[in-house]
C-alpha cells in the first residue's frame, strides 16, 4: 500500500510538468495582445506598452517565458497577475472560498444524494421513488443559473433566511445557499445512481441469502447491499470532488463568490499568462490527489481490488 | 404533496398512473418555485418613503466592480474613478449641471495664451496621512503617470504636456529623464503648466482623477499605496481594499476642502455579476446599484420609482469603417451603411431604450452638443440608402463586422444590423466576426480588419474635441487623416474663447460626418437605482458618476 501511494505521487511530478508546458503554450500560442485587450478601445502609447511587455514577459520567446516560470515556480513565485497582484496571493485567498464552497456542495451532495437514493431504493414503486425521481429529473433539468437566481429570490430575498450573495457572513451560512444549488446536479445523479444500484443488488443472491441467514433488515441493507452498490457512486463523487474544487463558474459569479472559477474565467479573457498556468497546476495537483484517494478508497469498499 | 400517495399496491399500478402523476407533481413544483420567486420581487424597505433627513451622519454602501487600481494615475477604469472621487480632490471638478470645470483642489487656474497655464492651490491642504498638499505633490504625481516605464494607464492623458516626449521615446530607448520639463513648481501652492500648443479644454482635462497629487508613500511603496491609497478628499480609506469584496471609506478626519462629507462612512461592495447587486438591492443589503443592467430596465422602474434614475453617459458606440479597403472609399457608401440601420429599433429590441439613438459624433450630455448634428445621414431611411448604394457602386465580396464578445449584447445588435444591410442594401455574403477582445485590439489597431468594427468612446472629459481628437485625430485608430480636420481642431485648441472653440469644433465635427469615416449609432445610459435609506442624490454624467460626499444617510 505505501509503495502504490509513493509510486502514484511520483506519476503526479511528470503529469504537473507536461500539463504546466501544454497550458502556457495554448496561452502563448493564442493569438492577439493582452495588453491592448486591457486597454479597451483606446490605443495605448508605445513606451507603456512596450514596459508592460517586458514586465510580463511577453516580450520573450515562448521557451524563455516556460524556463523563467519553471525557475520562479521553485522559489515559490507564481507570478504576478495584470494588476500586478502576485498570483500566489490572488490564489490563496480564492482558494479558501472554493475550496469552502467545494466542500459544502460535495458532503450535501453525498449525504443528500445517497439518503435520498437508498430512501427511494428501499420504497420502489411507492410515492417516495416516484418523488425522488420527479425531483431529480427537475433539478437535473434545470440549469444552474436559473436554480441559483430562483434559490437568491426565493431564500434571500423572500424569506431572508441565508444571505443573497458574498462571503461576509462566513462559512457554513454564506455557503450553504450557493453549496445547494452547486450541489443539486450532483445530488439528483447520486441518488439515481444509488438507487437503480441498489436495487440491482438487493435481488441479488448474496442478499437473498444474507435474509436467509436470518440477518436483520437494517443489516442486510447497510452491510451487504448498500457497501457493494456504493462503488459507482463513489467513483462519481471522487471526479466530482475534483471538479467542485477547480471551481464552479456559474455559481461563483451568481452568488458573488471571489473563488477559482471566477478567476480561472477572467484570466482566460485577459489572456493572463501567469494565472492561467498557475491555477491549472494546482488543479491538476487536486485531480491527482482526489483520484488517488478514490482508488485507496474501493479497496476499503471491495475487498477482491488490491493495491501491490 | 398530491393525495392518494400511499397506495399500499402502488408498485403494481399500471405504468402510466404515476408517470402522470409524477408530470404533475414537477409542474406543480416547478410552478410553485416560480410563482413564489416572482412575488418575491418587492423591496424590502419599500415601507419607508419619507424624505432623508439632511443630517450628517450614517453610513451607506454602494455595490461596485473591481476596479483594476485604485492610484489615480494607473486606472482609467470607471469602477476605480468612483471610489476615488471620494478619496481624492483634483484640481479642478466638474459642475454636475453642465460640466464647467470649477475650483476643487486649485483655487483659481490662470492663462493668458491658452498654452501657459498658472495653478493656485489651497493652502494648508492635507493629505488623510498629515502631510502637506504642494504644488510639489502633484508635479510628482504627474511626472510619474507621464513617465512612459511607470507603466501606468493614464500616461495618455499627459501627451499635451512641454516634455510628455521626452518620458516617452520611441520603441527601444529609455528616457534620461523622470520629470516633464512643462512643469514648474513655483512655491508651494503655485504650479506653473506649459503645454506643447495652445489647448483651450486644458482645465477640463485637470477634473481627471490622474491630476490628482500624490503623497510620498505612493513611490516609496507602490503596491501597499495601491491598496491603500492615502488621498486629499472627504473620504479615507478604512483599512485596505479587500480584493473582489470590499473597499471601505469614512469621513476624512483631515479634510478642510471646500466639500465636506454628509455620511460619516461610504460602503463599497464588490459584486462581478450586476445581476446580483441589483438582487442585493432589493434584498436591502446594498444602497446604490449604479449600473442596473439594460434587461432590467422595467423591472427597476417599477420596483423603484422615485429612487431609479437613468443618468445619461457620455459613452457611445460607432460603428467604424475599415477606410484603407477601396470598398468603402466612397462617402456614398458609408451613408447608405449608415442610413440602413434602424438605431431606434435597435435600442429598443435590445436595450429596452436604456440606450438611445445618436444623432452626433459627440455625446447627448456634452456641452456645445448639437441635437441632429448627423441630420438624416443617422435617420432610418431604407429607399434611399439603396439609392446611395447603387450611386456609389454597390458592393462585391464578403462584408465582415468586427466587434469582441465582451458582452452578449453586441453579438445581438451586430446580428441586427447584419440583417438589415442584408434587407435595405442588397449584401448577401455578410459574416460576423467575434472574438476576445485581447484578439481585436491588434487587428483593428494595425489596420488589419476587412469590414465595419464596433467603435466604443468612454469620454475622458466633457468636450467635444476629447472625441473628435480621440476618435478622428492624428495617430487614431480609425485610420482617418485629414488636415482640414486636423487644422480645424487646432483652430478650436487654440482659441481664446469657450465659444470660439466650440465653433471650430462643430466645423470640425460637420467635416467629419460629411465624409463620415465612423458612424455614430448610440448613447449609453446608465440606470442607477437606490434603498429608500439615503437621500440627495446627485449623479452626473461624468467621470465622477455618484457624488459620494452629497449623499445623505437615514440613520
Amino acid at each position: 500500500m505505501g509503495r502504490y501511494l509513493l509510486r502514484r505521487l511520483l506519476y503526479t511530478v511528470p503529469v504537473l510538468l507536461a500539463t504546466t508546458f501544454l497550458i502556457h503554450t495554448l496561452v502563448f500560442v493564442l493569438p492577439g495582445d493582452p495588453i491592448q485587450g486591457l486597454a479597451g478601445d483606446r490605443p495605448v502609447p508605445a513606451s507603456v506598452l512596450a514596459e508592460l511587455r517586458h514586465r510580463y514577459h511577453l516580450d520573450q520567446p515562448l521557451f524563455v517565458q516556460y524556463a523563467e516560470y519553471l525557475r520562479g515556480l521553485l522559489h515559490g513565485d507564481l507570478g504576478r497577475t495584470f494588476t500586478g497582484e502576485p498570483v500566489a496571493e490572488a490564489l490563496a485567498g480564492r482558494w479558501q472560498v472554493t475550496a469552502r464552497l467545494g466542500l459544502t456542495a460535495w458532503v450535501l451532495e453525498a449525504s443528500l444524494g445517497t439518503a435520498l437514493g437508498v430512501w427511494a431504493g428501499l420504497r420502489r414503486g411507492r410515492w417516495a421513488d416516484r418523488l425522488v425521481l420527479g425531483g431529480t429529473t427537475l433539478v437535473i433539468a434545470v440549469p444552474v443559473y436559473i436554480l441559483g437566481y430562483l434559490a437568491q429570490l426565493v431564500f434571500g430575498v423572500r424569506l431572508g433566511w441565508f444571505p443573497v450573495s458574498g462571503t461576509e457572513a462566513g462559512w457554513p451560512t454564506a455557503y450553504l445557499l450557493p453549496g445547494l444549488v452547486l450541489a443539486s446536479f450532483g445530488a439528483g445523479y447520486v441518488a439515481r445512481l444509488t438507487r437503480t444500484s441498489l436495487l440491482e443488488h438487493l435481488r441479488a443472491d448474496y442478499v437473498r441469502t444474507a435474509s436467509a441467514k436470518g440477518l436483520p433488515r437494517h443489516r442486510v441493507v447497510v452491510r451487504h447491499a448498500l457497501r457493494n452498490s456504493l462503488l459507482p457512486v463513489v467513483t462519481f463523487l471522487g471526479v466530482e470532488l475534483g471538479s467542485l474544487l477547480a471551481g464552479a463558474v456559474v455559481t461563483e459569479y451568481i452568488f458573488n463568490l471571489p473563488g477559482i472559477g471566477q478567476q480561472v474565467f477572467q484570466s482566460i479573457q485577459l489572456r493572463e499568462g501567469p494565472t492561467v498556468v498557475g491555477v491549472t497546476t494546482v488543479l491538476v495537483l487536486v485531480f491527482c490527489l482526489t483520484n488517488l484517494a478514490v482508488d485507496v478508497l474501493y479497496g476499503l469498499l471491495d475487498p477482491r481490488i488490491r493495491h501491490d | 404533496m398530491l393525495t392518494g400517495g400511499r397506495q399500499p399496491h402502488a408498485a403494481r399500478l399500471p405504468a402510466r398512473a404515476p408517470l402522470v402523476r409524477t408530470l404533475l407533481v414537477r409542474a406543480l413544483l416547478a410552478f410553485g418555485l416560480v410563482a413564489f420567486a416572482a412575488t418575491g420581487c418587492v423591496r424590502a424597505d419599500s415601507e419607508d418613503d419619507r424624505p432623508v433627513p439632511a443630517v450628517p451622519g450614517g453610513a451607506y454602501s454602494v455595490a461596485l466592480t473591481e476596479p483594476d487600481h485604485l492610484t489615480p494615475g494607473r486606472t482609467t477604469s470607471s469602477y476605480a474613478l468612483q471610489v476615488l472621487q471620494g478619496v481624492f480632490d483634483t484640481p479642478l471638478a466638474l459642475d454636475p449641471r453642465d460640466g464647467h470645470p470649477v475650483p476643487l483642489a486649485a483655487t483659481s487656474l490662470t492663462t493668458t495664451d491658452q498654452r501657459v497655464w498658472t495653478l493656485k492651490f489651497r493652502a494648508g491642504a492635507l493629505f488623510h496621512n498629515g502631510e502637506p498638499v504642494t504644488a510639489a505633490a502633484f508635479a510628482a504625481a504627474w511626472d510619474a503617470a507621464a513617465y512612459g516605464p511607470s507603466g501606468w494607464d493614464a500616461n495618455s492623458y499627459f501627451t499635451q504636456i512641454a516634455g510628455y516626449d521626452q518620458l516617452n521615446p520611441p520603441e527601444g530607448q529609455l528616457p534620461t529623464t523622470r520629470h516633464l520639463s512643462g512643469l514648474d513648481v513655483l512655491d508651494d501652492t503655485t504650479l506653473r503648466v506649459t503645454l506643447k500648443a495652445p489647448f483651450s479644454q486644458f482645465p477640463m482635462l485637470l477634473s481627471f482623477p490622474a491630476f490628482a497629487p500624490l503623497p510620498q508613500a505612493a513611490f516609496t511603496d507602490p503596491d501597499g499605496y495601491d491598496l491603500h491609497p492615502v488621498g486629499n478628499g472627504p473620504f479615507q480609506l478604512d483599512g485596505a481594499w479587500r480584493h473582489n469584496q470590499r473597499i471601505d471609506l469614512k469621513r476624512a478626519a483631515s479634510y478642510t476642502g471646500p466639500r465636506p462629507p454628509m455620511a460619516d462612512a461610504v460602503h463599497f461592495r464588490i459584486f462581478t455579476s450586476k445581476d446580483t447587486a441589483f438582487t442585493e438591492l432589493q434584498a436591502g443589503h446594498v444602497d446604490f446599484v449604479t449600473s442596473v443592467p439594460a434587461a432590467r430596465a422595467y423591472e427597476a422602474k417599477r420596483t423603484f420609482g422615485r429612487h431609479y434614475a437613468v443618468r445619461p453617459s457620455g459613452t457611445m458606440d460607432y460603428l467604424g469603417l475599415p477606410i484603407w479597403d477601396p470598398r468603402y472609399a466612397k462617402p456614398e457608401l458609408r451613408r447608405a451603411i449608415s442610413m440602413a440601420i434602424d438605431r431606434p429599433g435597435i435600442t429598443r429590441a435590445i436595450y429596452n431604450e436604456v440606450f438611445t439613438p445618436a444623432d452626433s459624433l459627440v455625446g447627448a450630455t456634452i456641452p456645445g452638443h448639437r441635437a441632429g448634428a448627423c441630420g438624416e445621414t443617422c435617420e432610418y431611411r431604407p429607399a434611399e440608402a439603396k439609392r446611395l448604394f447603387q450611386q456609389a457602386g454597390g458592393f462585391t465580396g464578403t462584408l465582415a463586422l468586427y466587434f469582441a464578445n465582451s458582452d452578449p449584447s453586441y453579438l445581438q445588435w451586430m446580428t441586427a444590423v447584419a440583417n438589415e444591410l442584408r434587407q435595405n442594401l442588397g449584401i448577401r455574403d455578410i459574416v460576423l466576426r467575434t472574438m476576445a477582445a485581447a484578439d481585436l485590439g491588434p487587428i483593428l489597431n494595425h489596420h488589419q480588419a476587412t469590414g465595419p468594427y464596433r467603435q466604443n468612446w468612454v469620454a475622458d472629459y466633457p468636450s467635444e474635441q476629447d472625441y473628435l481628437a480621440g476618435l478622428l485625430g492624428p495617430g487614431t485608430r480609425s485610420g482617418w487623416s485629414d488636415p482640414a480636420f486636423n487644422a480645424l481642431l487646432a483652430q478650436g485648441d487654440a482659441a481664446p474663447t469657450p465659444e470660439q472653440s466650440t465653433a471650430s469644433y462643430h466645423q470640425a465635427e460637420d467635416l467629419a460626418l460629411r465624409e463620415l469615416p465612423l458612424i455614430p449609432l448610440w448613447n449609453w445610459q446608465d440606470q442607477t437605482a437606490w434603498s429608500g435609506r439615503v437621500g440627495n442624490v446627485q449623479l452626473d454624467p461624468y467621470a465622477a458618476g455618484l457624488h459620494l460626499e452629497e449623499i445623505t444617510v437615514r440613520h
